[in-house]
């Protein structure tokens, strides 16, 4: 019993760091029919510059954690933002180059970040009560799970009072649905192409700073691992579907865990069957749009 | 007559590497209901897409004398340019009420307006758009056009797939409204384009081959015949129901009106 | 007629020179620093000729899925890495075989040729179910599993992140040794030309031309009365087939295969590559193999040079970095070179053409 409760929560924590990147993926895919290859840049970026700032500051103290989570989200947003601005906005209904521009940038950025940082992990320190476990029904939790969860969840709230209480969100959602009816109702729709990059830039460097808290280092590879995770959830969940990058973040973790710890490791394997599957009996995901 | 408001010359718009829209000229005159009148898949939609720039295209396409051909889709309709595309288009993830917000450009949009001609809507207002009858949605299409005070509406076969009753009450609201904005209208159902029509264009084949006032064509019944493939509405009352010409024939059509031309 | 008879001599005597010339410069000593790292009978530049005739093939391969047929996957480099990894552990396997070394080694080649045909057939038909993004998104899960079941290492048979080192015990003598290099140079040529071939034949059969139709607008095939499900999958089949041959060349070359060659990274160079060669030109996925992995090679070796080292950081980590230059240009040549390098020429020529006469749109077929 302790085992499926540590192995759920863990699940939950890693689902939290997947929804992090994979709701701004989700919404940028079904505003802009784009894949973003680059949003793993943006958590790793967010990451590094949240590390430097904070452990300048006051490293491993809640101060410094917060601090750093702060600038991990202004400049994932900052860098996403820019990178629609001034590569993504030229390319202009064209997706394959456009999804083409993501992946040069995937490659330069994290290129650019192990020249500056190597190659190597670097260990991050953290709060102390992050270290230690707490008890839940005989299972022993590390702490750090539960802020995973906690943050994962603002997030998610955040998002959605954005999307459902502000023009700029009914526009999104609207865009989602149908983006050449937007702009026949006179509404300048890549403004709003600029705003969902930034949304998701900041979600994503903020889960930077979590997935270095989350595995105990820093590395110019933690955004590219993730982020085939994060598309496989996206994909899952439906493209464009938030809910369904939420609840598919959830379910691709937990399904990892169990599988690595009872299947003998085999927890990405079972994911990427679980992805065959669903395409091959749902092919618009959980909760995604019937038409493709 | 005065200026037109909308005046196109010499349109060309390709859609997937083909050309559905080929050197159309016309204009819509500053008042009344001018119909785009053609058989299924001559270009109607294609041409009012290629004047909003929602579909490649090239051309000289003037609003009120200002040349728009040249703009992005939403500044065209910022300009005064009320759209309600075919097939209705309404957001269905959201609530009446958000895709009307959606559509509110103006400082002080027309509510009260919108709320009398369709009544049904305000008891609606938070249901999702998806969930509501077609009728329904065709006023939520309607009603996104209203809301703002329009130079020149552009309206696609408001009536397709409705049931007669609610028919009347679409060619009502639009009969009320026609007389304080012009409107370019797209109409399969000859009895609507009798009620409405001042004035006609027709398409085949992607080229304007007809236009005039619409009781004179109207009337000529071999004409109609010729060009639509239906007999005028007083002869065949439901010809346009649903599905008007036989596909076969269309081609046929088309070459003898370019010998014409 | 004539003209294009005469184009067509022209064609296969130019490829002919090409090919003869690449043959012989094992015999040259052709020396061009800074492109070359040594004269062009050394080993170690043949080794890199070699390896980038290699990652050509295997790029003209992807060029046939993605250029051709429209068809964006994210998973070529599982059947490379099938081609690689297959053969090895063939080859381990019938390593205390009796039977004569020539048996063992063709017949290693035709089970793993096998195999990958075996293996994309599979995959294709499963992920051509679903189009346009969830294709991408199934050949990436597909490959993925593939990376991982590699790195995994089951049953001790793919060296998991070690790699895998080639068994040399029924491997031909003259391709084994550094001295043997210019035999393996050869043989990479063969390669490449025999995927040449094949590509050019695929492309000019019917089914290429319905594949290149279907890219432009489905529609039209459908309405043609074909079904577009076989056709693709053919060329999805042909490509993973032609990607294991090459993945065996790479073997051979390098005595081993790493887990590298099974990740979604590797397919996204393979993109880079074929898109800065020029996705509309069969030339251009090899002109990109060839100028990738050389910009690549030697990038690698000024970021290691004294020169660099001596610059201020600003400048010093982006140009230490390969990957960062060649990212960078990836971009630039998608923002503003849309036909890739080998568009170049074309490009030069309507611009000079487009004053007298609209350019008429040239479809490659
Ligand atoms: N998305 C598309 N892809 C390919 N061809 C299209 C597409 N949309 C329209 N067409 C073609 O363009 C031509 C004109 O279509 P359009 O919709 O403008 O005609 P229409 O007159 O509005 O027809 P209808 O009476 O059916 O509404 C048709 O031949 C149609 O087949
Ligand atoms: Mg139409």
């Amino acid at each position: 019993m302790s085992t499926v409760i540590l192995l759920l929560v863990t699940g939950l924590g890693l689902g939290a760091l997947y929804f992090l990147v994979a709701s701004g993926l989700s919404l940028i895919y079904g505003l802009m029919h784009v894949l973003n290859f680059a949003h793993g840049v943006f958590l790793t970026i967010g990451a590094f510059l949240g590390w430097e700032v904070g452990r300048r500051v006051s490293d491993g103290t809640w101060g410094g954690l917060l601090l750093s989570m702060l600038v991990g989200v202004v400049v994932g947003a900052i860098v996403a933002a820019l990178t629609e601005y001034l590569l993504i906005r030229r390319l202009y209904e064209r997706h394959i180059e456009q999804v083409l521009v993501t992946v040069g940038l995937a490659l330069a950025g994290v290129a650019l970040m192990e020249g500056i940082w190597g190659t190597d992990p670097i260990y991050t320190a953290k709060p102390a009560w992050l270290t230690e476990t707490t008890e839940i029904l005989g299972a022993r939790i590390p702490n750090d799970r539960f802020l995973l969860i906690g943050i994962a969840v603002l997030v998610l709230l955040g998002i959605v009072l954005f999307l459902r209480g502000t023009r700029y969100g009914l526009i999104i959602r609207a865009g989602v649905e149908n983006r050449h009816m937007v702009t026949a109702l006179g509404i300048d729709v890549r403004r709003s192409f600029t705003l969902v990059f930034a949304i998701g830039g900041a979600a994503a460097g903020l889960g930077g700073v979590l997935a270095s808290v989350y595995y105990g280092y820093v590395s110019a590879h933690l955004g590219s691992s993730l982020l085939i995770f994060a598309f496989i959830v996206t994909v899952i969940g439906g493209l464009g579907s938030l809910a369904g990058a939420a609840i598919a973040s959830v379910l691709v973790a937990v399904l990892q865990q169990f599988a690595n710890f009872y299947l003998g490791g085999t927890g990405d394997l079972a994911v990427v069957l679980a992805l065959a599957a669903v395409l091959l009996i749902r092919p618009s995901g959980l909760m995604g749009k019937a038409a493709a | 007559m005065s200026e037109p408001i909308l005046a196109v010359s010499g349109l060309h718009a390709r859609i997937a590497g083909q050309q559905v829209v080929e050197d159309v000229s016309f204009t819509v005159p500053s008042s009344g209901v001018t119909a785009l009148l053609g058989r299924n898949g001559v270009g109607k939609t294609s041409t009012i897409k290629a004047v909003l720039g929602l579909i490649d295209r090239t051309g000289d396409v003037r609003l009120a004398g200002d040349r728009v051909d040249r703009l992005p889709t939403h500044r065209i309709v910022q300009r005064g340019v009320g759209y309600v595309p075919e097939d209705r288009e309404v957001f269905a993830g959201l609530t009446v009420a958000e895709n009307l917000r959606l559509a509110e450009r103006d400082a002080e949009p027309r509510r009260e307006l919108v709320e009398r001609l369709f009544p049904d809507l305000v008891q609606r207002k938070a249901q999702r758009a998806g969930t509501l009858s077609g009728g329904q949605q065709q006023m939520v299409s309607l009603a996104r056009a209203l809301l703002n005070d329009n130079r020149v509406l552009l309206v696609d076969e408001p009536t397709k797939g409705l049931a007669p009753k609610i028919v009347g009450e679409v060619a009502e609201a639009l009969e009320a409204v026609a007389d304080t904005v012009p409107i370019l209208l797209v109409e399969q159902n000859l009895h609507v384009v009798r009620q409405l029509a001042t004035d006609v264009v027709v398409l085949s084949g992607g080229r304007v081959v007809h236009t005039g006032g619409a009781a004179e064509f109207l009337d000529d019944d071999d004409l109609v015949h010729r060009l639509l493939g239906v007999h005028g509405d007083h002869a065949e009352s439901d010809a346009s129901e649903g599905a008007p010409a036989p596909e076969a024939s269309a081609t046929t059509d088309t070459t003898t009106e370019e010998g014409r031309a | 007629m004539t003209t294009t008879n005469r184009r067509r001599i022209a064609w296969i005597a130019g490829s002919a020179a090409i090919i003869v010339l690449a043959a012989i410069l094992p015999l040259l000593a052709i020396e061009i620093p800074g492109v070359f790292p040594g004269p062009t009978y050394t080993p170690g530049t043949l080794q890199l000729l070699a390896y980038a005739m290699l990652i050509a093939a295997l790029a003209l391969s992807y060029r046939l899925l993605f250029g051709l047929a429209g068809m964006l996957s994210f998973g070529h480099a599982l059947f490379f890495a099938a081609g690689a990894y297959g053969l090895g552990v063939v080859l381990e396997w019938f390593a205390p075989s009796e039977l004569p070394s020539e048996v063992v080694f063709i017949g290693a080649i035709l089970i793993t040729l096998v195999f990958g045909i075996v293996l994309s057939l599979t995959v294709g038909s499963l992920a051509l179910r679903v189009g346009g993004i969830s294709f991408a998104m199934v050949t990436l899960a597909f490959a993925q599993a593939g990376s991982v079941l590699i790195r995994r290492n089951p049953g001790g048979a793919t060296g998991g992140e070690e790699g895998l080192a080639l068994d040399i015990t029924h491997v031909p003598e003259g391709f084994i040794g550094v001295m043997n290099t210019r035999n393996l140079y050869w043989f990479a040529l063969g390669v490449l030309v025999f995927v040449y071939l094949v590509v050019l034949w695929v492309e000019r059969s019917r089914a290429g031309h319905v594949a290149a139709a279907g890219r432009e607008n489905e529609l039209r095939v459908r309405v043609l009365g074909v079904r577009p499900y076989p056709v693709k999958l053919l060329v999805f089949t042909v490509a993973g087939a032609l990607a294991a041959v090459a993945g065996m060349g790479y073997l051979l070359l390098q005595s081993g295969a790493a887990p590298r060659v099974a990740t979604a990274d590797f397919t996204l160079t393979l993109l880079v590559i074929v898109v800065l060669g020029g996705v509309g030109y069969r030339w251009g996925a090899i002109i990109g193999g060839l100028i990738y992995t050389l910009l690549d090679q030697r990038l690698t070796a000024l970021a290691g040079s004294e020169a660099i080292a001596a610059l201020p950081d600003v400048l010093r980590i982006p140009l230490s970095e390969p990957l960062f230059i060649l990212g960078t240009l990836f971009i630039l040549v998608v923002m503003f070179l849309p036909g890739g390098i080998a568009g170049i020429p074309q490009r030069l020529r309507t611009h000079r053409r487009s004053t007298a006469l609209e350019s008429k749109e040239t479809v490659d077929a």
